[in-house]
């Protein structure tokens, strides 16, 4: 199956004061079509900025050093900003994190949608309009043509995350990039807001990247995961598999560390601290953290096969 | 840049406080025979109506000049920041009393309520520093009560409440140096202001009384020259306003960066 | 310590906000009471009564026989030796221009009789009981890290050897690892040093892990209370029930049953009679317009529904 979404020895650096950060390290994953696929990392881990990278929204100090962004038969890193123009927005689309600062405040959240329709679809104005409502519609807000009509600061964080995925899918997308979409939110909306996600995504084919550190969210939403620490992603299994039978270190440390409300669990904060990412060190940026770290980590992490579909970076776990 | 700024300050400053020791001549006494010379070596910035050695008067002319901007702005700084910070930790009938008082003070151009408060009290100097000092005390009690309206919705605020601190030491322990360096800036450039208002002052008479030296009183004098044609009259004293006050907003701008608290410590 | 209050922050005259209504709870000593809800349940007003930093309309909040919130301002100032807070934003809650030292050192120094050597010295235990080195006394804030600073403000709150820590969602500007260490942190004093703490979050799993009591409250009110793990595993009330549902739980093969709650939340403005969650519960009935019992339903957990 080709993948919709391929990234391939994605390399990001930021050019500081202080130095070259290493941000991202010959990043890579793949997504299917209708696939939901989480990346999962903590903070500093490269999961945001590998986003943006997909987009083409990075600006310096950052700069992608090296890599393949592979979609619909052409490497996104290769195009012009205009050919670009017509993928953000069109072919792939994103919802950021604190919907209430991304949506433009001074123009009606009806407005924001009918311009991507006008624009990407060449929509008439009054068709526009009416097909923004009924987006606001399915993505579950109520009374649709009076919300259209106010203004981000007149909508609850909700109501503005849902604004945000109707924006998102308006143009009918092939893939959408989700990142931490839900933080901020109430519990239950936020339940609401990934039901949302998952429907709608079911509803028009549209492939899902989920960017993410709640491992919850991930079992609950993605078919398959991909697991990144300090800008290097490590382990990519399908949902199940991950969790039953995680195989990077660095993987079943974190499943480890986290508290659960089904159950009372013993937590373990993964040991050690996340590298600087100034002066990374060589090979596997886990090795300093890792119980299973031998001499051969810091020539880095040759890519095995665990089962089928189930892949990790590490030295120290048999492949098949 | 700004070091220049920071140099030339010092230059005025060391320059005006050592005067009477360093200089050549008596910035007072007049001396007819050598009236309106033009800058030469015997006199560097040539000699005024009186005859006069420029340099030196200007030299002494400092003296006055940042004497009268320091205790003004020492005066509207320290006033103007208490009552802001009173008025905007406390708000309601405080804040509208202090604030309304600022109003009626803003009201007026400040300059011409300089002139005002001065002809009222006399020309005396400490009554110009006081005319000065109430122009720009609204200046400052409008910065540090938005500040501290700013900083009192801080978590930080609330904590120094429930670690045990009673109200007066959280407006000024903790909360008024949060809302300084922007009045540091604000007082380095009103300095310059009230060089220009010392010196405007002056100009139309209402300031320092000759034969006191004075930047403002020595440019008004040589001003009348100008189509004479004895250019150096007016041309250093008015130089020398030019050159303090910009110096003074440069090493402002500076002061500024250099009082984040992010350069503490390191 | 008991805490019964009603406290109204007036909105807009004469429209009244019900932040919080007929609030009675308690604490013991050396007990850990989570106190959960979503936004606008009224868990920080609540925190903020217990400590006086808002007064509560009516009711009392009385703290080892004492009634605080009959004290004058003076006495309560001095109260607060005992009763200290832990803050959300650990960067807010730091002056930016005290030091390390500094911050940690001034409750003792309001409070105590203590010398500035033995002051000093405290400051230099406190540290190290919060996992932050001595070394770090001289720095400022801007030059820590966020762990690090929360640290900071663990370190203030237990300065003083506190009776009551009340901690407003001490971990929710934390990422995922910091959070981890953090609540560890916690645990550890409150084994070493016999900490009460009042821990407020909508973190439910971290409650699960730290709290040995837990209280739910939805729109100024309290719906359910119970042992940690009696909640968790046997959740009565619809709106605890409905809030277990919603949180994913890392294991996909987990199918959590999921009561919905219809609409959104209604303004702490128009309160509905009877049971808050009325509008909104699945099993709502017509009895439930009226003033909700408070029933016990197993030893320890109480719940405020009509349908228990």
């Amino acid at each position: 199956m080709t993948p919709l979404l391929a990234v391939e020895d994605l390399t990001i650096h930021f050019d500081t004061e202080d130095g070259v950060v290493h941000a991202v390290d010959g990043a890579a994953l793949a997504i299917g079509p209708g696939e939901v696929v989480g990346l999962v990392g903590e903070s500093g881990s490269g999961k945001s900025v590998t986003a943006l990278a997909i987009l083409r929204l990075l600006r310096p100090p950052a700069r992608v050093t090296s890599g393949r962004i592979r979609f619909d038969g052409r490497d996104l890193l290769a195009l012009s900003e205009e050919e670009m123009r017509a993928v953000r927005g069109a072919r792939i689309s994103m919802v950021f994190q604190s919907p209430r600062t991304s949506l433009n405040p001074v123009l009606p959240v009806g407005r924001q949608i009918e311009r991507l329709l006008v624009r990407h679809r060449g929509a008439r104005p009054a068709e526009a309009r009416a097909q923004a409502v009924a987006m606001l519609r399915e993505a579950g807000l109520a009374e649709p043509e009076r919300r259209a009509r106010q203004y981000a600061h007149q909508l609850s964080g909700g109501m503005c995350q849902r604004v945000m995925v109707a924006m998102a899918l308006a143009t009918n997308p092939r893939l959408l990039i989700a990142d931490e979409p839900t933080t901020g939110l109430d519990v239950s909306i936020a339940a609401q807001i990934l039901d949302l996600l998952r429907d709608l995504g079911r509803r028009t084919g549209a492939a899902i990247l989920l960017i993410t550190h709640d491992l919850g969210v991930v079992a609950r939403l993605c078919d398959r995961v991909v697991v990144m620490h300090a800008g290097q992603t490590v382990e990519w299994a399908p949902v199940r598999g991950l969790f039953h039978a995680p195989a990077h270190p660095y993987t079943r440390a974190l499943i480890r560390s986290i508290p659960r409300v089904d159950r009372a669990v013993a937590m373990e904060p993964i040991a050690g601290v996340v590298p600087s990412l100034l002066a990374p060190p060589p090979g596997c940026r886990f090795a300093s953290r890792c119980d299973l770290v031998r001499t051969q980590c810091a020539a880095g992490a040759p890519v095995r096969t665990v089962e089928a579909e189930h892949r990790v970076a590490c030295v120290a776990v048999a492949g098949v | 840049m700004s070091l220049g700024a920071v140099v030339v300050i010092l230059v005025v400053a060391l320059s005006a406080a050592a005067a009477p020791v360093i200089m050549p001549y008596d910035p007072d006494e007049p001396d007819a025979e050598h009236a309106l010379e033009r800058p030469s070596l015997r006199h560097w910035m040539g000699t005024d109506l009186y005859g006069r050695d420029q340099l030196t008067r200007i030299v002494h002319a400092g003296r006055v000049d940042l004497l009268v901007a320091l205790a003004a702005t020492a005066i509207a700084l320290s006033l103007g920041s208490v009552l802001g910070a009173i008025s905007g930790y406390r708000g309601g009938w405080t804040d509208q009393l202090l604030m309304r008082a600022i109003d009626t003070i803003q009201a007026f151009p400040s300059f011409i309520l300089a002139m005002g408060i001065a002809a009222a009290l006399g020309n005396r100097l400490s009554n110009i520093v006081i005319a000065i000092a109430i122009t720009h005390v609204p200046i400052y009690g409008r910065l540090v009560r938005g500040e501290m309206l700013r900083v009192r919705e801080m978590e930080y605020a609330e904590a120094a409440r429930t670690v045990g601190n009673r109200r007066r030491r959280i407006i000024f322990h903790h909360l008024l140096p949060n809302c300084l360096p922007p009045v540091v800036v604000q007082a380095t450039l009103a300095m310059g202001f009230a060089i220009l208002t010392v010196a405007a002052l002056s100009y139309i008479g209402l300031g320092i009384r000759p034969p006191t030296s004075e930047w403002g009183a020595m440019t008004a004098e040589g001003a009348g020259y100008i189509v004479s044609g004895e250019w150096w009259v007016f041309l250093f004293p008015g130089t020398a306003i030019m050159a303090t006050v910009l110096s003074f907003n440069l090493v402002g701008d500076a002061l500024r960066d250099v009082l984040d608290p992010r350069m503490k410590g390191v | 310590m008991h805490f019964p209050l009603r406290s109204w922050l007036p909105g807009r005259a004469p429209r009244v906000v019900h932040a919080l209504d007929g609030v009675t709870l308690h604490v013991d000593a050396a007990e850990t009471l989570g106190l959960v809800g979503e936004s606008g349940c009224g868990k920080s007003t609540l925190a903020r009564c217990v400590l006086r930093l808002i007064e509560p309309t009516a009711g009392r909040v009385r703290f080892e026989d004492t009634d605080l919130t009959a004290l004058g301002e003076e006495e309560m100032r001095r109260r607060r030796r005992d009763l200290q807070m832990v803050f959300q934003d650990p960067t807010a809650s730091l002056n930016p221009r005290l030091s390390v030292a500094a911050t940690v050192e001034e409750p003792l120094a309001l409070h105590t009789e203590l010398t500035t050597e033995a002051r000093r010295a405290r400051v230099d235990e406190v540290l190290d009981e919060v996992g932050l080195g001595a070394g770090l006394r001289d720095r400022y804030p801007h030059q820590l890290s966020g762990g690090q600073r929360q640290r900071v403000n663990i370190a203030r709150a237990i300065a003083t050897r506190p009776r009551l820590v009340v901690l407003d969602e001490p971990t929710s500007a934390l990422d995922v690892s910091l959070r981890a260490r953090v609540i560890l942190l916690l645990r550890e004093l409150k084994r070493r040093i016999g900490m009460t703490y009042l821990f407020i979050s909508h973190d439910l799993s971290t409650v699960r892990y730290l709290c040995d009591r837990v209280a739910v409250m939805y729109l100024g009110v309290v719906v359910e209370e119970a042992p940690a793990g009696e909640l968790f595993d046997h959740p009565a009330h619809p709106y605890t029930r409905a809030l277990l549902s919603c949180i994913p739980i890392p294991d996909p093969d987990a199918v959590p049953e999921r009561l919905t709650l219809t609409g959104e939340v209604p303004s702490p403005v128009d309160v509905p009679s009877g049971c808050r969650l009325r509008g909104r519960c699945p099993l709502a009935q017509p009895v439930c317009a009226e003033p909700v019992p408070v029933r016990l339903v197993a030893p320890g957990h109480t719940v405020a529904c009509h349908l228990a």
